[in-house]
Formats: C-alpha cells, sequence, structure tokens
C-alpha cells in the first residue's frame, strides 16, 4: 500500500446558523487522483477551504495531516509552504498583466527589491511547455481564452512546487476538448508522482481520471469507492450523492392549478462579455397560476442568468425570445418595467444584489415599491413602518424592531426580509432563486409555508434551486436545466434525484470520455453544425 | 436591550453633539467667553454661510457611495465671476443676473453629472477636471482682475454682504433686536407643534413612539439651543440674511432627503447599487441628480461669496470643496456612501467653524489652525469606521 499523503480526522467546522462540516475523514494516497462528489453545499468547497489554511486552524474541529505531521495551517501561506496549492472555480488571475507576472504573484523571482524579470519569463516558459501551453509566458492573461487561462492556474501551482495539487470543478468552463486536455494532464502528472484532489459535478469525469471517489453528502463523509474493488459507475455514485430521506422536511400543500400565466419562447440570451457565449440556448417555458414550478441543474447551467435575463433584461446582451404573460406579449427593457407587469425576481446573492445591509429592515422592505408608500413622491413613513411590521409578523422575521439593520440579522431572518420586499411589490410571478442557499433547516422551512402561501393566493412561483430534495419536495412541475438549455421536464410527482441525475448528464452538451470515441466526434460535428 | 448598549447606542448617535458641545465649553474657557459674544455668533453664520450650502450638495454626492466633488471651489468663483460682469460690466438687473447664475450652476453640474451618471467616468477625475476648467474660465472671465460690486446694494445685502445685511427691525427695539427675538419664539412653537403632531399621529396609530423622558429631554435642549442663539443675534444687529438662505436650504434639503422617495433613492444607490438597481430604480439618474444638484448649490455658495466680499475675484473659493467634503465626513456621512443626514452634515460644518473661530480668537496661528482641522477630520472618520466594526481598530485582513 502506497503511503498516506493527506489525512484529515474527523473535521466539522460550524457556522453561525449550520454545521458545514460534521466528523469528516479524508484519506489521500501519494501518487493517486482522489475525487471528492457531492451536491452543492455539501460541504466539499468548505472542506478544501479547511484544507488550504483559508479556515484557519482553531475555527474548525479535528485534526490534519499531511506527509506524517499535523498542521496548523491559519493561511494559505502555510499550506502552500508544505505543498497543498488549491485552484479554485472562480480564476483566480489579474487579466491586464503578463502570464509570467501572474504565475509568481506573491512568489516573485528575484529579492524583494529586485524582480528578476529574464527569470520570472524563462521559468514561466517552462511551466507553460509543462502544461502544453503554448504560448510566451509575456502574453497579457486577458489575451487568452478560459480554457488557456484554466491551465495557467495550473502552471502557477506547479510554480509552487505543488505536492499535492487541489482543482475545484476545474472544467466547468471549458469545452470539451480543453476538459480532455486538463484531465490528460492530470494523468500525466499523476505517472510523475503527483497526488491530486478533484472537485467536480461531471461524474463522466471523475470516472475517466479518478482512482478514489469520496461521496460527501450533508456535511458527512458517506463512503469512499476505489476503482477496479468497487463499483465506480456513475449510477452507483448518484446514489451515494443524493440517498436520504425526505419526510417531513416539506410542508404539505394542495395544489389548485389554473391557466397558463406566462410563457416564454426561444429565449436566447448571450454573454455580456464574451459575445460569442450562449449562456441560455433556445428556452422555452410556461407557468400557470397556483404553480411551483421548479428549474433544475448544476451551478454555472444557466439558470440564474435565465431568470435574471427575464427580468428587464438585467443580465446578458442580444436576448432574443418572446415573454407572454396573461395573453400579451411583452417587451421587458427595464426592471421597472418588469416590476410593473407584476414579475419579480429574489436574487440568489442575498447580500450582493438583494438587500441594504447597511439599511434598516423596514426601508428595505419597501425598496422595490416606494409608490406603495408614497403619494406624489412624498414618502408616508408612518405607513412603511406599518407595512414593515405586518410583513415582519407574516412572515415571522425575527428581529427586536423593523428599524434594525438588516445586517444584523441571520441569513434565515435576511431571507424573510429580502421575500418580504418582493411579496410588497406584489407580483403574480416570484422567481425564487436559491431562497434558502446559507440557511438553516427551521428557516427553510418557513420559507416554503411562506411558497405554499403565496400559490394558495394565486400567485405562480418559479423555484430555483439546487437542492434537488428541495424541489422534489415543493414543486408541481420540474424543467432540468444543463449548459443553457433544458433538457428535460418532470412532472413534480413522478420525478426522482436520479432521474435529474441522468437527465443532466445524458444531455447531448458534456464530454463523453469514456464512451466511444465516435460519438464524441459526432457531437463536436454538431457543435460546429450550430455555431 | 440592556442599559450598558443603550448607552453605547446613545452616545454613537450624538456623538458630534457632544463633541461640538464640549469644543464650545473649551473655546469659551480658553477665550474668556470671547467666542459667545454676540458679534462673534453672528460671525459664524456669517462666514461658514457657504460651506452650509455647498456641505448639503456635497452629502448628496457622497450619499450615492462616498464619490465627492471636488469642482465645487472653482464652480463657486466661476458662477460669482459670471454674475458680477453681468451686474457690473453688462448692467443686468440683478434679479436677471442671479436667474443666469443659477441656470449657469445647473448647467455645469449636469455636464459634469452626464459623464459620471451616464457614461461613468470616475467622479474623482469629472470633477478634477471640472475644477480646472473653471478655476481657468473665472480667470478669463474676470480677464484676471478684481470686479468690484460694491453699487448692487440689493443683491449684496440679500445675499449676506456689506454692512447692512441684516433682516431690519420692525419694531426698533433699543437695544435687543425685536423681530428676531419674535422669529426665534416662532421658530421654537414650529419646532415644538412638529413633533408634537407627529408623535399624535403616531400615537393614534399605536405605531411605536420614543419614550416620553428623552422625547422630552431632546426637545427641550434643541429650544434651549435656538433660544440661546436667538438672544445672542438679537444682542447684535439681528437675523443676518443669509441665515434665512441657510436655514432655507437645511429644510428643503433635509425634508428631501428623509422624506421623499427621490431622498430614499440616494441612500439605496450607496448602500447597495446592484441591490437598488434590481429594485427597479433608475440609479443613473440617482447619480445625474445628485452632481446636478451640487452645480445648483454652487451657484447659490457663489452668490454668498461674492455677496461678503462685495467683489469676485479669480482667487475665490479656493478649497472650498475640501471645507464641504470635511463637513460632511465628521458630520458622520459615511466614506463609503448610503450614510448621512442633513442635520448631521450642519453639525459637522458648525464644528468646523467653531473650531476656526475660536482658534482665530485665541491667535493660534494660520498654519496650526489647518495641522489641528486635519486631526480633526482624521479623528473624526477613524471613529465612524471603527465604531461600525464593533470597537476593532486594526482591520481583518
Amino acid at each position: 500500500m502506497a503511503k498516506i499523503l493527506l489525512e484529515m480526522k474527523s473535521i466539522t467546522k460550524t457556522f453561525p446558523a449550520v454545521k458545514a462540516l460534521d466528523d469528516v475523514n479524508l484519506q489521500v494516497e501519494e501518487g493517486e487522483i482522489h475525487a471528492l462528489v457531492g451536491e452543492n453545499g455539501a460541504g466539499k468547497s468548505t472542506l478544501m477551504k479547511v484544507l488550504s489554511g483559508i479556515h484557519p486552524y482553531g475555527s474548525y474541529e479535528g485534526q490534519v495531516f499531511f506527509d506524517g505531521e499535523e498542521c496548523h495551517f491559519t493561511n494559505t501561506k502555510d499550506s502552500e509552504k508544505k505543498g497543498i496549492v488549491i485552484i479554485h472555480q472562480e480564476l483566480a488571475l489579474v487579466p491586464y498583466m503578463t502570464i509570467g507576472e501572474n504565475m509568481f504573484l506573491g512568489n516573485e523571482q528575484g529579492s524583494s527589491f529586485k524582480i528578476n524579470w529574464n527569470e520570472t519569463y524563462g521559468k514561466g516558459n517552462e511551466y507553460l511547455r509543462i502544461v502544453g501551453l503554448h504560448e510566451s509566458s509575456r502574453t497579457l492573461v486577458k489575451d487568452i481564452g478560459v480554457g488557456k487561462q484554466q491551465l495557467v492556474e495550473i502552471a502557477k501551482a506547479l510554480a509552487k512546487n505543488a505536492r499535492l495539487l487541489i482543482l475545484d470543478e476545474p472544467t466547468s468552463s471549458l469545452n470539451e476538448s480543453e476538459s480532455k486536455h486538463l484531465l490528460d494532464l492530470l494523468l500525466k502528472f499523476k505517472s510523475e508522482g503527483m497526488t491530486s484532489i478533484i472537485i467536480s459535478h461531471k461524474l463522466n469525469e471523475i470516472a475517466y481520471v479518478a482512482d478514489k471517489i469520496t461521496v460527501i453528502r450533508d456535511g458527512h463523509t458517506i463512503e469512499t469507492l476505489t476503482k477496479g474493488v468497487d463499483d465506480c459507475s456513475e449510477a452507483r455514485i448518484i446514489k451515494g450523492m443524493v440517498g436520504r430521506d425526505l419526510s417531513d422536511r416539506f410542508p404539505k400543500r394542495e395544489s389548485h392549478i389554473g391557466e397558463i400565466c406566462m410563457e416564454v419562447k426561444d429565449w436566447n440570451v448571450y454573454h455580456p462579455l464574451y459575445t460569442e457565449r450562449k449562456i441560455v440556448d433556445n428556452v422555452s417555458f410556461n407557468v400557470r397560476k397556483g404553480e411551483v414550478l421548479g428549474i433544475s441543474g448544476l451551478m454555472g447551467a444557466g439558470r440564474t442568468e435565465l431568470a435574471m435575463s427575464i427580468f428587464g433584461k438585467s443580465y446578458g446582451e442580444a436576448i432574443s425570445g418572446t415573454i407572454i404573460k396573461d395573453g400579451k406579449v411583452l417587451h421587458l427593457n427595464s426592471v421597472k418595467e418588469a416590476i410593473k407587469n407584476k414579475i419579480a425576481y429574489v436574487t440568489e446573492d442575498r447580500k450582493g444584489n438583494g438587500l441594504i445591509l447597511s439599511n434598516p429592515i423596514k426601508t428595505n422592505t419597501t425598496l422595490s415599491n416606494l409608490k406603495g408608500i408614497s403619494f406624489k413622491g412624498i414618502l408616508d413613513r408612518d405607513k412603511e413602518y406599518k407595512v414593515a411590521v405586518d410583513y415582519k409578523e407574516k412572515l415571522h422575521t425575527k428581529a427586536p424592531t423593523v428599524e434594525q439593520y438588516v445586517g444584523n440579522l441571520s441569513g434565515g431572518n435576511q431571507q424573510k426580509v429580502l421575500l418580504a420586499k418582493w411579496m410588497f411589490a406584489d407580483p403574480d410571478i416570484l422567481i425564487l432563486d436559491e431562497p434558502t442557499r446559507g440557511i438553516d433547516v427551521g428557516a427553510k422551512y418557513e420559507i416554503y409555508c411562506i411558497i405554499n402561501q403565496l400559490v394558495a393566493e394565486g400567485k405562480s412561483v418559479i423555484l430555483i434551486s439546487s437542492e434537488m430534495p428541495e424541489l422534489l419536495g415543493m414543486c408541481d412541475r420540474i424543467y432540468v436545466m444543463s449548459e443553457g438549455k433544458f433538457v428535460g421536464e418532470l412532472d413534480g410527482k413522478e420525478a426522482t434525484q436520479e432521474k435529474i441525475m441522468a437527465m443532466i448528464i445524458n444531455s447531448d452538451n458534456s464530454p463523453k470520455l469514456v464512451d466511444d470515441e465516435p460519438a464524441s466526434e459526432e457531437n463536436k460535428e454538431e457543435k460546429k453544425g450550430e455555431k | 436591550m440592556n442599559t450598558n448598549s443603550k448607552v453605547l447606542n446613545f452616545v454613537n448617535k450624538y456623538t458630534m453633539i457632544f463633541a461640538l458641545i464640549a469644543v464650545v465649553i473649551f473655546f469659551s474657557i480658553s477665550t474668556n467667553g470671547a467666542i459667545l459674544y454676540p458679534s462673534n455668533v453672528s460671525n459664524l453664520i456669517a462666514q461658514n454661510a457657504y460651506v452650509f450650502v455647498l456641505a448639503t450638495g456635497m452629502l448628496l454626492c457622497i450619499l450615492t457611495g462616498g464619490n465627492i466633488d471636488l469642482s465645487v471651489g472653482s464652480v463657486v468663483c466661476f458662477v460669482g465671476a459670471v454674475g458680477a460682469t453681468l451686474m457690473v460690466s453688462k448692467n443686468v438687473h440683478p434679479v436677471l443676473a442671479v436667474i443666469i447664475m443659477f441656470v449657469v450652476g445647473t448647467l455645469i453640474g449636469a455636464w459634469q453629472a452626464f459623464w459620471i451618471a451616464y457614461v461613468r467616468i470616475p467622479p474623482f477625475i469629472v470633477t478634477l477636471s471640472g475644477m480646472l476648467i473653471f478655476r481657468g474660465l473665472s480667470n478669463v472671465v474676470l480677464d484676471g482682475l478684481t470686479v468690484s460690486i460694491q453699487d448692487c446694494t440689493g443683491f449684496v445685502r440679500l445675499f449676506g454682504g456689506g454692512a447692512n445685511c441684516y433682516v431690519p427691525d420692525f419694531f426698533h427695539g433699543k437695544d435687543i433686536n425685536i423681530t428676531c427675538i419674535l422669529a426665534t419664539v416662532l421658530a421654537i412653537i414650529i419646532y415644538c407643534a412638529i413633533m408634537i403632531n407627529s408623535r399624535m399621529k403616531r400615537l393614534k396609530k399605536n405605531y411605536e413612539v420614543e419614550a416620553v423622558t428623552p422625547w422630552t429631554v431632546k426637545i427641550v435642549l434643541v429650544c434651549a439651543a435656538i433660544t440661546a442663539f436667538g438672544i445672542r443675534l438679537a444682542q447684535y444687529k439681528g437675523i443676518p440674511n443669509v441665515l434665512l438662505i441657510v436655514v432655507g436650504v437645511i429644510v428643503i434639503y433635509s425634508y428631501i432627503t428623509s422624506n421623499t422617495t427621490i431622498g430614499r433613492h440616494f441612500y439605496a444607490v450607496g448602500g447597495n447599487e446592484k441591490a437598488t438597481k434590481l429594485s427597479g430604480i433608475d440609479t443613473n439618474r440617482v447619480y445625474f441628480l445628485a452632481y446636478t444638484n451640487m452645480g445648483l448649490l454652487s451657484a447659490l455658495a457663489g452668490m454668498i461669496t461674492i455677496a461678503r466680499m462685495t467683489s469676485a475675484q479669480p482667487t475665490y473659493g479656493q478649497n472650498y470643496e475640501m471645507d464641504a467634503i470635511a463637513s460632511c465626513f465628521i458630520g458622520g456621512a459615511s466614506a463609503y456612501g448610503g450614510i448621512g443626514t442633513v442635520p448631521g452634515v450642519i453639525i459637522g460644518a458648525l464644528l468646523m467653524g467653531v473650531i476656526n473661530l475660536g482658534m482665530f480668537s485665541m491667535g493660534v496661528d494660520q498654519n496650526m489652525q489647518k495641522v489641528v482641522k486635519g486631526l480633526v477630520l482624521l479623528a473624526a472618520v477613524i471613529f465612524d469606521v471603527i465604531s461600525k466594526r464593533g470597537g476593532k481598530v486594526i482591520a481583518k485582513n
């Protein structure tokens, strides 16, 4: 048996509201590729943050052993000194610096007072050759594509003398051939003795490269599968990822579904910066009165982008398609018009895009409908107060008064304020984007009750969620989205997690690395044809 | 809430008022009461009128996200130059000249606001450019010379310049200005009426109201302050005309910021621009209004400045922007936007004014005065930042 390079023993990490990791154990042998799988929010990234020192020693319980000795990392610099290098999902490169400068950022060649540029670019070119990137290290990062940037990140990690390489969703923004190149690179490194941990949703890729697969679910390690010993098929992995009971986590509801309320047809959206990238690809759907409609998909599938582009074109470029609401074609060019036509979008990023943390509950509650509390531009502050108190009571928001600053509330209560804000705007259709992200089980249940109340009043709710049990427990109908396309539609009662996962994985867009090559070639041809 | 945090909250809320009181006490002791002489109190208003006006406008810019307007001093000078030239060289009627000055100021504001709001050029750059442009143009308009407006008595008096720029005493009091006393009484009555009325309304609708004791204490203190101030003015020459203008600006802008939807938009944009945009509010328009309004108020400050100096010179208005910005930050506006009130900013401006006056009365060297003012500004903002961080001095890395 090979030497164990990394061992994480009974790691427990608690955030104010939730227990993100609960007694997690991980063993990685030297020279293997270890895959970490689990749903969004299962705790994979938190575990890696503990390992790399982003969550410093002392903020979690448990022990980390690397190369036989116990480690107390207080920041990423400590872990990098040991040779643990993490490559995050979002690329951390400075666009207006050269590849070489980026590669040695914080690790500059030469002395502190005199950077040795020859060595920087010379070594830079060497590392670029190792990762198979044929670019000069003097090229600006902004001038190369995302795929190549990912390779630069890897080269940067190698330049830090990495012994353990951690890749968080490395292929999420890459196309097929780029992904294949990257995975082959990992295999090549492995043959040279490098150890890697890969986090990915793409199970076919994991099956292609991984020697061992550890499944994490709800902050627990469920099992570790070894290639060649255990069954490592996709179905087997999915079972490990999703198997959990669903009893009584969702309030019961009698559905009274009416006629079609809104219809979206042939909806296309392009990326605002990389205008040739299609983010939403020819999506059509409808939602009925009193219905909870779910949109399932993995992170980066384009769900948020779809919702925001419908909500007054607040995301994307070159948006095309039709929105028909109550029999009328709508042209929504601004958020204001969307609100006026009774469509509301409750953002997934409540701190960044939803709430004004430095303002009290009452001003946040009324912000999207100031007309409702004013007359000819003059605010009725007493009415505002009353509205805020009403919603606070209706949604059971826990706060001493409505004068409380939103920034001081817990995540669940912030979410309720955000919901109150959009309920006060009185929409017919509420698009809820990850409404229960990062909040505890009790608050989740209350949010579900609010959703049920809304549809009971005859409103429609579109629920975007990465938590499949939530969609299964709440929705009358579920659309499955993958890589910008709707790849399936399921009735809420018939849907299962396995079915949804299978739809995502079998969608034509994901690379077929283990399957026969010709099929993959065909896909490429198709893709070219589309362009 | 326990007593301790209640006290802390109270201190936090009224820090600058305590600071102001402390500074006034300090200087009245060290100058043997000189800064409380009626003439000095009156001068405090006349000298700082432009700061009150500009700080109010600057607050709106700062609310949008800590953005400042550096062009203010130059615009003040330019508008004054245009007005003086019109009235003196071109014999334009003062009323028309005032209208033209307001239009010019607003247009300058709109010019800068366009680049800031719609093209999204950083305000720092746009207004730095404005600072150069309008300083240069002031020189061009005045030909590098001083234009005296001593003969435009109506204009000068109205905007608080010259010897006789006070509201006349209709009752011809002997040692004391009776109009001023009456105005003081009236102000107290109006203030109390508004406070009582809003409390009654809230009680009637069963809304939460402040506890009786602090509420009464607050009213009594404010009334005492108004009375003391009114008596001092009455003992001198009465109400300076410019005080009416300043009070008008304060009342209007206090109302706009706290009681109108557009006022709410300013705070929202500064608090979280993305969230504001996604709430259906036109954030570009908010920026546009903030900077256009700054131009308008700069024009008003320009009139006050040339009236007080009874002339226009190409060097007027230098560092006015710094006075306005400092007043805002001392008065509790957040350097990141979204927080700040008009009364707070006025207290900030008063604090600076009192420090100026006090040091002047003590005979402190001009250069040392600048050092002290600089330190006060830094201290105020440090205090603000640290208290918001919950008392932690060093920021988390």
